[in-house]
């Protein structure tokens, strides 16, 4: 894929506080990227200087290899998805959706054209002349998008626009805006702070904290190879345990030493461990590589939730099984479900 | 609660007897005549009959176009400075809105007695006049004076109600606009203006009430010779003593501006998104 | 949002304009407070001959007296039962609600001249003879409708399960309404005592129709007065200024420093 953006060093400096810390990152075209990271991350901030409606305190935005920060986001081949939509009060659903075009001063009907294509994509035909205040969140959202992809831009940012939305409609909603993005065949920044939404959706996952890059991947790669702690606490649920490398493929924690298959260490390296709830099975208390005492059972729809205490920590371990509070179980993982991450800060 | 809505009882009493009778006083006045003792009265329209002669009617007209100057004037001056101040810091824009309201907080007369000394003949304007060798421009007792004098006391009002809109306009909205293309002065027109007229409808109401009912200000500024319907009720009163008649000029013209402000109304409930009804929202 | 040099420059002169316009009358009434002449136009010298005539006159003294008097009574009763008809109103079935506060706007909506003469029609017919007590109840009549405009906001934002919680615990209603409402719509009511407060310390119009057998407020006598050249206007006028700026900065300055800038935040 073709790079079509790139965020050279920058540093955003709020009076005084740090949001930004030194982001370097490549976005390409056609790609669906997502900035996923807790509040107050920078994701947004990261955004919005694309956008242009903020400036970087130091650093460089390129955009198809040309330096953007002096252009204002009025010249800016992006659109922006807001979060609350920021739809215009005073327009009706038509008008709003064809304000750009209309800034570009394009004949009637080109823009009639242009905009019910877009209705039909967003499945809001026919609601071209109601206020745009009479409509629910779900339609608010989807004329907010219709309104920025209506003026073909190269690149669409999206902050946070489903978090008004109800648990199932945000879930439809997210395969829409990917079906949308691949049917339309633009790049999506997408900013978020809910991991699942940003696994479901993206080509590409930017984790982002405390105003720097964490990890960025593929939701597979950002999943089952989380590079250090916080990916990995972040991301799923994990079970995240303190270690060290004792050779090639030997792990040591809890008092005991485990095959694994990561390599690359230097010997007796400290490390942090993470083992994912789903991939550790309840077995007889003997047959497991750890040995506990259950401590809780919920059920979840999906599998239960166990917890078991064992004599250094609790564990999380998600499964079909039942079992009952208080027996004594053997814990069960094969040595590619330990994932072994370099200490933050380390390499 | 029942118990609770009981607590309206005192005050209905009191403004039944405060101001809905006095109200009724006035229309009384106002179609009666002269020399009415508590039983016998006699009705007549004789009083606004009286009101359409040349003479006053040329008031009515007169107050009514420096009411309007005064509150386009508002309006022209009233609305850059509003947006100015909002967008400035949001440190400054506090200092600057005190700047603004302090004046409000003085008394009326005493800020338009002010004027006198720099308007006067020897007043403080013609004085420098006279000294880069300028002669002297005559400026009390003219329209220019009393239009003067009223935009100086009711600017402040325009200027608040213009910025309180302004100042709450979502932002997201302004960067919206610029997103999609539209540059400052696009986006000023076609969203920052349009969602702004609320507010400019307040101000209008704010300013023009008072403007066309004054008669402290054509007073002091106008001259004794100057008459606007203000003044010619206070006359009528105070000193000529023909009640009935100036009741007939006070139902007129509160009719004049009962009717203005449902003629707001209804620009209000065309221009703005949204509608409240607190039973009278003056702020 | 990337700002540019010549808004700042528009932006510094439009507000340095403005502010001269507000303040050169202001200025020029303080200035000349202290001329040692009778003149409002020509300087001859620094003099506080015009504060201590003021001091000395005692109409004027009775004039301050009589406004900060007047003021404070109907502020006080004003603002007490605008509250709890406040009250009562947001409790109140629609249809008398809607009357009320119809009515309630007369004094709002009317000009001042309007309600000014209703009520002098109204002491006449009735024979009252004109006096503090008139200008007293009058005050009170046009600063209600106010202290009942802010105060009911703050209601309609309460909780409406409050004063029936108080009462499911014990409370009287009486109780109920000293305890649980009011508090809560304090900065409400403190608003709408301000308001009151500062309509009736300025007022003329209405207090110059319905005064009478020499009570006078300052507003009327600044008009009596202001007939011939009185500088003792000036200073009367400088000391009403000086105080009023220091109680505006100082209440809304604490607020401006504390604030940080948020605008770039957005």
């Amino acid at each position: 894929m073709r790079k079509l953006i790139e965020f050279k060093n920058i540093v955003k400096d709020f009076n005084g506080t740090l949001v930004l810390k030194g982001i370097n990152l490549v976005i390409h075209e056609n790609e669906f990227v997502t900035l996923l990271g807790p509040s107050g991350c920078g994701k947004t901030t990261l955004l919005r200087i694309l956008g242009g409606f903020i400036e970087q305190s130091e650093g460089q935005v390129f955009f198809e290899d040309i330096e953007i920060s002096n252009v204002p986001p009025y010249k800016r081949e992006i659109n922006t998805v807001f979060q609350r939509y920021a739809l215009f009060p005073h327009m009706n659903v038509f008008d709003n959706i064809a304000f750009g075009l209309n800034i570009k001063k394009m004949d009637k009907n080109t823009i009639q054209q242009k905009v019910s294509k877009m209705l039909k994509l967003v499945n809001l035909e026919g609601y071209e002349k109601r206020p745009v205040t009479l409509l629910s969140g779900g339609q608010q959202q989807r004329v907010a998008i219709a309104r920025a992809l209506v003026n073909e831009p190269m690149v669409l940012l999206l902050d946070e626009p489903l978090g008004a939305l109800d648990l199932k409609l945000r879930k439809e909603m997210q395969h829409e805006l990917k079906k949308i993005q691949q049917e339309v065949g633009i790049t999506f920044i997408y900013v978020t702070h809910d991991q699942e939404e940003a696994l479901t959706m993206s080509d590409t996952i930017v984790v982002m904290n405390a105003g720097e890059i964490q990890q960025i991947g593929s939701p597979t790669d950002i999943y089952n190879e989380p590079e250090n702690r916080f990916v990995a606490d972040f991301i799923g649920e994990s079970n995240l345990i303190e270690g060290a490398m004792v050779e090639d493929y030997k792990v040591a924690f809890d008092g005991e030493t485990f095959e694994c298959i990561d390599y690359g260490y230097y010997e007796n390296q400290d490390v942090d461990i993470v083992i994912r709830p789903e991939d550790i099975d309840i077995v007889k208390a003997d047959m497991g590589k750890l040995k506990g005492t259950v401590k809780s059972i919920l059920f979840k729809g999906v599998h239960f939730e166990i917890v078991v205490e064992t004599a250094n920590r609790d564990w999380i371990i998600h499964t079909t099984d039942s079992s009952e509070v208080g027996n004594t179980v053997g814990l069960h993982f094969f040595p590619e479900d330990i994932h072994i991450m370099r200490k933050i800060g380390t390499y | 609660m029942k118990s609770f809505a009981s607590l309206v009882k005192p005050y209905v009493v009191w403004m039944s007897l405060f101001i809905v009778i006095p109200m009724l006083l006035i229309l009384l006045y106002a179609i009666t005549d002269r020399g009415n003792s508590v039983l016998t009265f006699h009705f007549t329209l004789n009083n606004f009959l009286r009101f359409f002669d040349p003479v006053f009617i040329k008031v009515l007209w007169k107050s009514l176009e420096i009411a309007i100057i005064t509150t386009i004037v508002c309006i022209i001056i009233g609305y850059p400075i509003a947006y100015v101040i909002s967008n400035v810091s949001e440190r400054l824009q506090g200092l600057l809105i005190l700047s603004v309201t302090i004046p409000m907080w003085i008394n009326m007369l005493v800020r338009t007695y002010a004027w006198i000394s720099i308007l006067s003949d020897g007043g403080i304007i013609n004085s420098i006049l006279a000294a880069v060798g300028l002669g002297p421009i005559k400026m009390m007792y003219t329209d220019f004076a009393v239009i003067l004098g009223m935009v100086y006391n009711f600017l402040p009002f325009m200027i608040l109600q213009i910025y309180t809109v302004l100042a709450k306009m979502d932002r997201a909205l302004i960067n919206a606009s610029f997103d999609l293309g539209a540059n400052r002065y696009q986006t000023f027109k076609r969203i920052v203006f349009p969602l702004s007229l609320p507010g400019v409808i307040s101000g209008i109401t704010l300013v023009f009430l008072p403007a066309v009912s004054t008669f402290v200000i054509p007073k002091f500024l106008g001259g004794g010779q100057y008459m606007l319907i203000g003044n010619l009720i206070e006359n009528q009163f105070i000193t000529v003593g023909e009640w009935n008649f100036g009741s007939a000029i006070s139902l007129i013209m509160a009719m004049i501006i009962m009717g203005s402000m449902m003629l707001t109304k209804q620009v209000d409930k065309d221009a703005s998104a949204q509608a409240s009804n607190d039973g009278g929202k003056l702020w | 949002m990337v700002g540019s040099k010549r808004n700042l420059a528009w932006t510094i002169i439009l507000i340095t304009l403005v502010l001269m316009f507000f303040y050169l009358p202001i200025m020029s009434m303080i200035v000349f407070s202290f001329n040692s002449s009778r003149s409002l136009t020509s300087w001859s010298g620094f003099s506080l001959e015009w504060y201590k005539a003021l001091f000395e006159n005692r109409e004027m003294m009775s004039a301050i007296t009589t406004t900060i008097s007047i003021a404070l009574l109907s502020t006080l009763v004003s603002t007490v039962v605008g509250t709890f008809t406040a009250i009562g109103i947001s409790k109140s079935k629609r249809l008398i609600k809607e009357i009320i506060l119809n009515v309630n706007n007369f004094p709002i909506l009317n000009p001042e001249i309007v309600t000014a003469i209703g009520l002098m029609l109204l002491y006449t017919t009735f024979k009252i003879e004109k006096g503090y007590m008139t200008m007293l109840i009058a005050h009170i009549i046009f600063s209600t409708p106010y202290v009942i405009l802010t105060v009911l906001p703050k209601l309609r934002r309460l909780d409406p399960d409050l004063a029936e919680a108080a009462l499911d615990l014990g409370c009287t209603p009486l109780q109920a309404l000293l305890k649980v409402i009011v508090p809560l719509i304090m900065p409400g009511v403190i608003s709408g005592a301000l308001i009151a407060f500062t309509m009736s310390f300025d007022d003329f119009v209405i207090s110059y129709f319905v005064s009478g057998n020499g009570v006078k407020n300052i507003s009327i006598l600044v008009y009596t007065m202001s007939k011939r050249i009185n500088p003792t206007i000036n200073a009367l006028s400088t000391i009403l200024v000086v105080i009023i700026t220091i109680i505006l900065l100082s209440v809304n300055l604490y607020d401006i420093l504390k604030k940080k800038d948020l605008k770039e935040k957005e």
